[in-house]
């Protein structure tokens, strides 16, 4: 089953071309990898899924689980099963994470016509997946991503990912600012949340490390806006010996 | 406050940004609340404006006296507070206010604090979110006196706006005459971070829920230590959700 089908792919920023085409196929139960050079398009490509104002569809469509994403307002894409990490995830001052995820969770389940979750059904959910990431429960009483280093970010994205359970999650640059153990820990999150038949997961990343602990089944190269080249693991340690120009070339 | 004679014209600086029309009618004014709290005393007051009109209060604070004015102005095509302070020696004032304004509404808040002696300490946190063709006003006069030593007035004024169309004036004035003071004083006006809002939206909140979510942090400050900041909080939040 395909989970997300992206086809021929246009896409401006600021009225620059950035993605030029770009064709993609993920199935469900599949981990992809998107490696390539700066300036290549990654981070567009993530923005331009996750819906972000500015970044202008040209040309192509998207589908989630045969849904036009495209027409989606960001919150609806939530909805609907997509789950964007960001590569600089946001500081939002006064705003507790807790009460920001549970209305979040709670406005998807809305959406979908699902009961909400009580508060203790939710601090539950949230001990849980705080606790597979690691992460002290008391952080999450802050300020959304206030005061917290880079490695705390992108353990707090994972949780959040935890709570939200999508069906498709694009993670952009989720291992860049970690150590080597909240890089193992990221990883083995990402594996025990997104690993399953019905989910699938897009990880942008630069470098191969993060592929030792969320094994890819395919791995795709970014260039000038669109795939150039599609392999299996293989392909990353080939890149990361090589580099991008002679692999690409 | 104002000569309760003559209406006043927007020349007058307390008035430059006032509904004028809608300040005749309300002419003349009732003779403000005046409240004197005795040395070592305390006073607390929470206004809530919820259905337009002017509300002056004059408070002289005696030595060692504290007072704490929570004010939440967002009813009625215009409102307006105005408050005159006193702090004498070693006195304390805080002033929290929030005003929420949409469609035509014109909201002031105007404040004199006047430190007439030594060692006496004002805070004062205004927070204005206004959207539609709203004009938010923040006027606030710290005037410290001669031999007034020892002075500690803080002033913080932001507002947001939510629409282009809305209109935020803040000044922050000073008036001293001591030597050893300590005064700051900071304005901002600014609109709702877009990252933050795509980020919150992003995680499935709608975007008037993820707006809520930020106004309503924006303004919390404004409410801090007030006797019944349940009541505060959860009336600016009906009020925001209205807004948006």
């Amino acid at each position: 089953m395909t989970m997300l089908q992206i086809e021929n792919l246009h896409a401006t920023v600021a009225d620059k071309p950035i993605l030029k085409g770009l064709s993609l196929s993920i199935n469900a139960g599949e981990i992809h990898a998107i490696m390539g050079p700066n300036g290549a398009g990654k981070s567009t490509l993530s923005y331009v899924l996750g819906g972000r104002p500015g970044y202008q569809v040209t040309g192509g469509s998207v589908a989630l689980d045969g849904q036009d994403l495209l027409e989606l307002e960001p919150h609806e894409r939530a909805a609907a099963g997509l789950f964007l990490g960001f590569q600089y995830p946001v500081e939002i001052p006064g705003v507790s994470f807790v009460q920001f995820l549970r209305e979040s969770a709670n406005s998807q389940r809305k959406a979908r016509g699902e009961e909400p979750l009580s508060g203790g059904e939710f601090l539950k959910l949230a001990k849980e997946k705080a606790g597979l990431l690691r992460m002290d429960m008391d952080m999450l009483k802050r300020p959304v991503n206030v005061g917290f280093s880079g490695g705390e970010k992108k353990r707090a994205e994972m949780v959040q990912m935890g709570i939200l359970d999508p069906k498709f999650a694009v993670l952009d640059e989720t291992d860049s600012g970690l150590d080597i153990d909240a890089l193992r820990i990221v990883g083995e999150g990402i594996n025990s949340i997104m690993r399953k038949p019905d989910k699938a997961v897009l990880l942008i990343t630069h470098y191969q490390r993060l592929l030792d602990y969320v094994k890819p089944d395919f791995v795709h190269v970014l260039a000038g806006g669109r795939i150039v080249k599609t392999g299996g693991p293989e392909l990353a340690l080939e890149l990361e010996e090589q580099g991008y120009e002679a692999v690409v070339a | 406050m104002s000569n309760p004679a003559i209406l006043p014209t927007r020349k007058s600086e307390e008035f430059r940004y006032s509904d004028i029309d809608a300040l005749a009618k309300l002419w003349p004014l009732p003779e403000p609340e005046s409240v004197i709290v005795p040395a070592g005393g305390h006073f607390s007051r929470a206004i809530v404006q919820d259905a337009g009109g002017v509300t002056q209060l004059a408070i002289s604070l005696g030595k060692g006296a504290t007072a704490a004015v929570h004010v939440l102005n967002f009813g009625g095509d215009y409102g307006r507070i105005e408050l005159d302070v006193t702090l004498h020696e070693g006195a304390d004032f805080t002033l929290g206010g929030a005003q929420l304004g949409a469609g035509s509404q014109t909201l002031e808040i105007v404040s004199t604090v006047r430190h007439v002696e030594p060692n006496a300490s004002s805070r004062q946190l205004v927070r204005s979110v206004l959207a539609g063709q709203a004009t938010g006003t923040c006027l606030g006069k710290v005037a410290v006196a001669r031999g007034a030593d020892g002075t500690d007035a803080e002033q913080s004024v932001r507002a947001m706006l939510l629409d282009r169309t809305a209109t935020a004036n803040a000044k922050p004035e000073l008036e001293i005459f001591a030597d050893d003071v300590k005064c700051a004083h900071g304005c901002a006006v600014g609109e709702l971070d877009a990252q933050g809002l795509f980020y919150l939206q992003s995680r499935g909140l709608t975007p008037p829920e993820a707006k809520r979510l930020m106004l309503h942090a924006f303004i919390a400050e404004a409410f801090t230590g007030a006797d019944d900041v349940d009541r505060l909080e959860q009336l600016a939040l009906n009020q925001l959700e209205a807004m948006l």
